[in-house]
């Protein structure tokens, strides 16, 4: 049946009337939606093109090149070597397991490390490249190059790392780099972003901590796109990091090699300086390690038998470990008696072995003593008495200030890991310290080196160098900084008047020059090289009466811990000292015996420029010198390199 | 009964029906389709693989299936409405226990070739039912309400399958094109006002009751309200897509960033963008003047549609072409709000433009039914 047409019309009617009002609320919404895209698309436009930059864009820091350092010479010391390494892009290598496997198969994986990859592996995004295996060898690497169509995800890398090509010779001046730890960031204030790069390596010890912020150089950037993923799909823009600056140390390398190589086997420390200006031009303490391991990161047990070694191979002995001078401070005495008036050269003080203050005795250590004793000749023999008896007389106040004009008791600002102050001792410290007042017998003691006063090798360097040019002499570790000189530092007069000085020269020149002398038998005899030098031995222990009585012990016969240290002062040429060396044998028995030899070979070779000829040693000794020197393992740093000590 | 009143002489026959057909309409969809390919293509990097392609093929389809519909008279379709909703819903209750699951939800049904999407294929059969209801029903009946309940039911049944799958976006999309359909057959208003007014205050007491102690939800169903209603509160999970999408989008500025050259896309920051999100890479490498020229080209879609409902005094012919068009009006209006930020991500694809075949099948098959009320209505005498 067909509706009518009047029905027909009423729908008509209806659908009409319904259909336009929807197509008009269709109409308004569609102006919302245009509204709406007006207002993103042009009104907020700027907002959210800006947001879509932030998003692509990335900003990537470029590590910059770490300072060199070069020794005095320009022999390298600390460089940055390419490094083979072997990284993997989990994405593209598929199961860990099988990637690791098939790379096992072609070279040998560090069981710490690739426990280590395997974990960073699992943590960072899957296109992050993780270092497997760091520090391969060329051979490795090619091996794995070659295969690399094999090895999907796996890839061959070159970067930079820290080397240090002198090994052990620098280790304790240098120092050496390792990747920052969470300590040094919860330890450094330091707002560089590069210290967030992962495993970016900053100075630990020595000088790469101490000039850490010169050698570090500061970060480039990298404009870099990325997806969502944050894979970087392109680079937009490449700023270049400023390197680090170029350090050129006073030091003197093959000085400073043939300094640890005559020291090897004993515990000691050296310091060879410039008399005129300051310049360290070896300061070597023994045994050394290789800063390299620490680069790369020390095993376990090559830590352990650091730590463990009864000679302390991490300790810098030359400017921490610090010593009591022995007679080697016998010439501050000698000096702040003549300074007071309170001694004459030529006075006779008479030495039987002993003297008794108060009711104590106090020994030479020349048992039948030294007899009547002038100035020259208590420093020739190293007479006890006589300066128990001038220390007396001056005090140890004025002791102590004559030792601080001499840098003793001084922090020296050198570029180095804990630089010790060592101790010159006053009564106010020792009743703030000990809780005691100061007694004669404490004066005596210092007197002679003992008792309370420490020195470092350092600072008895320092001193030597004072009492040679008469003026305040500081030292310097850095000549230059990026090509630019650095001035020495100021070295005004001491105020010590010059024939003061000569007096203790004579009387250093007599210990090493004539037959009585303490040190006379490791003089040189060619001219032109002889030395003026002061032998110390300091106790570790104090030799009770019942000792003493039993006849003294020879230091051979005692434990190694517990011999005496010995130690030499020198300064050299004699007529017109350009060098001051100082030696300390930790343990070593008496000065003359252990430390003088060294610190002999030690002038010798520095004024010499290289190995003398054997006939500046005195003929008797010419054949076991021989000996010695095949023995020593020196460094070849090729013709040329080495030479004479420009300064 | 029906108020069509064929006179049949006056409809062309054999293969002369095909200039009658809506041709601007035709070229309408072509032209949006093109738009389509090419933002598919653009996405792909530059490329014809994997989406343009088959999309090309499938509107090829598409495009045969809407020319074969229209060409069919349209009382064939008025007499098999019952029918063809009867089998979508049928299918719907199929792809309960045969369906292929994915994406989270249980939605096809595989048919070796395709794979069948039938809450897709109900949104084109509910309008034809309530387009045959209301041609079948007296006028003077239409807002009584036992005859309101029928049509309310009809709408309410698939609604009721497609929310279990769970897929919201097409469970509004069949209410809302349901009850467009009975506003334009001439239910009366006031059912209208009275639903809006209910469902206000039911929203109402649902976020009012929070934190009361006659709260009617749980917590958690309230937290995901939250996000669904502001995506920030999330701005790892879902918010972080309708961020990015928002970015795209604004990014483009007046004239956008060119060709290919869009950003966000390029880098993969937009979520789905080859389905849900395509409107944003469009907004961003054509910018305003590509987003206005889109939304134009959808409203003269609606005009033309319109228009030819208007003209056609079938009341089953023109019911249909206006279920049609709206329909295809809460497709666009819907994703492109979402996309905007305007509405909640519900996941409706932009029609023509988004990657997907049941979507794009459908919506021309669709159109095919409108083309066909065009061809085949009723005219005046001469």
């Amino acid at each position: 049946m067909i509706r009518t047409p009047k029905d027909i019309a009423a729908s008509t009617r209806m659908i009409t009337r319904r259909a336009l009002l929807l197509g008009g609320a269709q109409l308004a919404l569609a102006g919302i939606l245009t509204m709406r895209l007006r207002f993103m698309q042009i009104e907020q436009a700027e907002k959210f093109r800006l947001l879509a930059e932030e998003n692509r864009i990335n900003i990537r820091l470029i590590p910059p090149a770490r300072g060199l350092i070069f020794d005095r010479n320009g022999i390298p010391v600390a460089e940055n070597a390419q490094n083979y390494r072997i990284v993997m892009i989990r994405e593209d290598a598929g199961d860990i397991d099988t990637a690791i496997a098939r790379l096992r198969q072609l070279i040998e994986l560090d069981p710490d490390e690739e426990a280590r990859a395997r974990k960073e592996l699992h943590r960072r995004s899957p296109f992050v490249p993780v270092t497997i295996a760091e520090r391969v060898s060329w051979e490795d690497l090619a091996r794995v190059a070659v295969n690399t169509p094999a090895l999907p995800g796996i890839i061959p890398e070159v970067g930079l790392s820290r080397h240090y090509p002198l090994g052990e010779d620098f280790s304790h001046v240098v120092g050496y780099v390792g990747p920052v730890s969470d300590y040094d960031l919860s330890r450094i204030d330091d707002p560089d972003p590069l210290l967030q790069i992962p495993r970016f390596q900053i100075g630990k010890l020595g000088i790469e901590a101490k000039l850490e912020s010169r050698l570090r150089g500061s970060a480039g950037t990298r404009r870099i796109e990325v997806n969502a993923m944050g894979r970087v799909m392109r680079e937009l823009e490449r700023v270049e990091g400023i390197p680090g600056d170029d350090l050129q140390l006073t030091i003197h390398a093959p000085l400073q090699n043939f300094v640890q190589a005559r020291m090897a086997g004993e515990s000691a420390a050296a310091v060879v300086m410039d008399t005129g200006n300051g310049d360290i031009l070896a300061i070597g303490s023994t045994p050394g390690f290789d800063p390299n391991k620490f680069v790369r990161g020390i095993s376990v047990a090559d830590y352990r038998k650091l730590t463990e070694d009864p000679y302390r191979p991490l300790a810098d002995k030359s400017v921490q470990g610090t010593y009591p001078p022995g007679s080697t401070y016998k010439m501050i005495v000698a000096l702040a008696a003549l300074e007071e008036g309170l001694l004459e050269p030529d006075e006779l003080i008479r030495c039987n072995g002993f003297i008794t203050v108060g009711r104590r005795r106090f020994h030479c250590w020349k048992r039948g003593g030294h007899g009547n004793v002038d100035l020259e000749k208590s420093l020739q023999q190293s007479c006890d008495i006589y300066y128990y008896t001038i220390a007396e007389r001056v005090g140890i106040d004025k002791i102590t200030e004559m030792a601080r004009r001499f840098g003793l008791g001084e922090k020296h600002a050198l570029p180095m890991s804990a630089v010790a102050a060592g101790l010159t001792p006053t009564r106010a410290w020792k009743r703030a310290r000990h809780g005691a007042s100061w007694r004669v017998g404490d004066t005596l003691n210092a007197g002679i080196g003992q008792g309370y006063v420490l020195a470092s090798p350092l600072q008895l360097a320092v001193m030597t160098a004072r009492l040679a040019s008469g003026r305040a002499i500081r030292p310097r570790l850095i000549r230059s900084i990026n090509g630019i000189e650095q001035p020495a530092p100021e070295a005004p007069s001491l105020g010590i008047p010059e024939a003061h000085l000569e007096l203790m020269r004579t009387g250093m020149f007599a210990v090493s020059n004539t037959r009585r002398g303490t040190a006379y038998s490791s003089r040189i005899v060619d001219e032109r090289y002889r030395l003026a030098g002061k032998t110390g031995t300091s106790q570790v222990r104090s030799i009770t009466k019942a000792e003493r009585e039993a006849g003294v012990v020879r230091n051979e016969d005692l434990p190694w811990e517990r011999r005496d240290h010995a130690l030499f002062v020198a300064f050299a040429p004699t007529e017109a000292p350009s060098i001051a060396v100082s030696v300390v044998v930790e343990h070593g028995g008496g000065g003359s015996r252990a430390a003088a030899p060294i610190a002999r070979d030690i002038v010798l070779q520095a004024l010499h420029g290289g190995l003398p000829p054997l006939s500046a040693y005195p003929p008797g000794q010419r054949r076991s010198i021989e000996e010695m020197r095949e023995r020593l393992s020196l460094r070849d740093f090729g013709t040329g390199a080495g030479g004479r000590i420009r300064t | 009964m029906s108020y069509l009143e064929y006179h049949l002489r006056s409809v062309p026959g054999g293969p002369r029906k095909i200039l009658y057909l809506n041709w601007p309409l035709v070229l309408l969809l072509v032209t949006v389709a093109c738009i389509g390919f090419l933002m598919l293509y653009s996405v792909a990097g530059g490329s014809m693989t994997p989406w343009v392609l088959p999309q090309i093929k499938r509107f090829a389809l598409g495009m045969a299936i809407m020319f074969a519909i229209a060409l069919v008279p349209i009382w064939f379709w008025r007499n098999t409405a019952v029918l063809a909703y009867a089998g979508s819903v049928l299918l719907l209750l199929l792809v309960k226990f045969v369906g292929v699951t994915g994406m989270g939800a249980q939605r096809w049904i595989d048919l070796g070739f395709m794979r069948l999407q039938p809450s897709e294929l109900t949104k084109i059969t509910l309008v034809m039912v309530l387009a045959a209801y209301y041609d079948w029903l007296d006028l003077d009946k239409t807002s009584r309400p036992q005859w309101v309940a029928v049509p309310v039911a009809l709408i309410l049944l698939p609604t009721a399958l497609v929310i279990t799958q769970p897929d919201l976006g097409t469970a509004i999309l069949l209410v809302a094109g349901g009850a467009i359909m009975m506003f334009v057959a001439g239910v009366h208003w006031l059912y209208f006002a009275a639903v809006a007014l209910l469902s206000a205050g039911a929203v109402l007491a649902v976020l009012y009751s929070r934190g009361t102690e006659w709260q009617l939800l749980k917590d958690y169903q309230y937290r995901r309200i939250d996000v669904f209603l502001d995506p920030t509160l999330d701005p790892l999970g879902a918010g972080y897509n309708i961020t990015q999408a928002k970015i795209a989008l604004g990014s483009g500025g007046w004239s956008g960033r060119g060709f290919l050259q869009g950003t966000q896309s390029r880098l993969n920051f937009v979520p789905e963008k080859h389905t849900d999100f395509i409107l944003t890479i469009l907004a961003e490498e054509f910018g305003f003047v590509g987003t206005i020229s889109l939304l134009g080209l959808y409203i003269l879609i609606l005009f033309f549609c319109i228009a030819s409902a208007l003209r056609n005094p079938d009341r089953f012919g023109a019911l249909l072409t206006l279920g049609v068009a709206a329909s295809f009006f809460l497709f666009f209006a819907v994703n492109m709000s979402m996309v905007m930020g305007l509405a909640p991500v519900v996941g409706v694809p932009l029609p023509l433009v988004s990657w997907g075949g049941s979507a794009m099948l459908v919506l021309l098959a669709a159109f095919g039914l409108a083309q066909s009320a065009h061809v085949h209505r009723p005219r005046r005498m001469s």
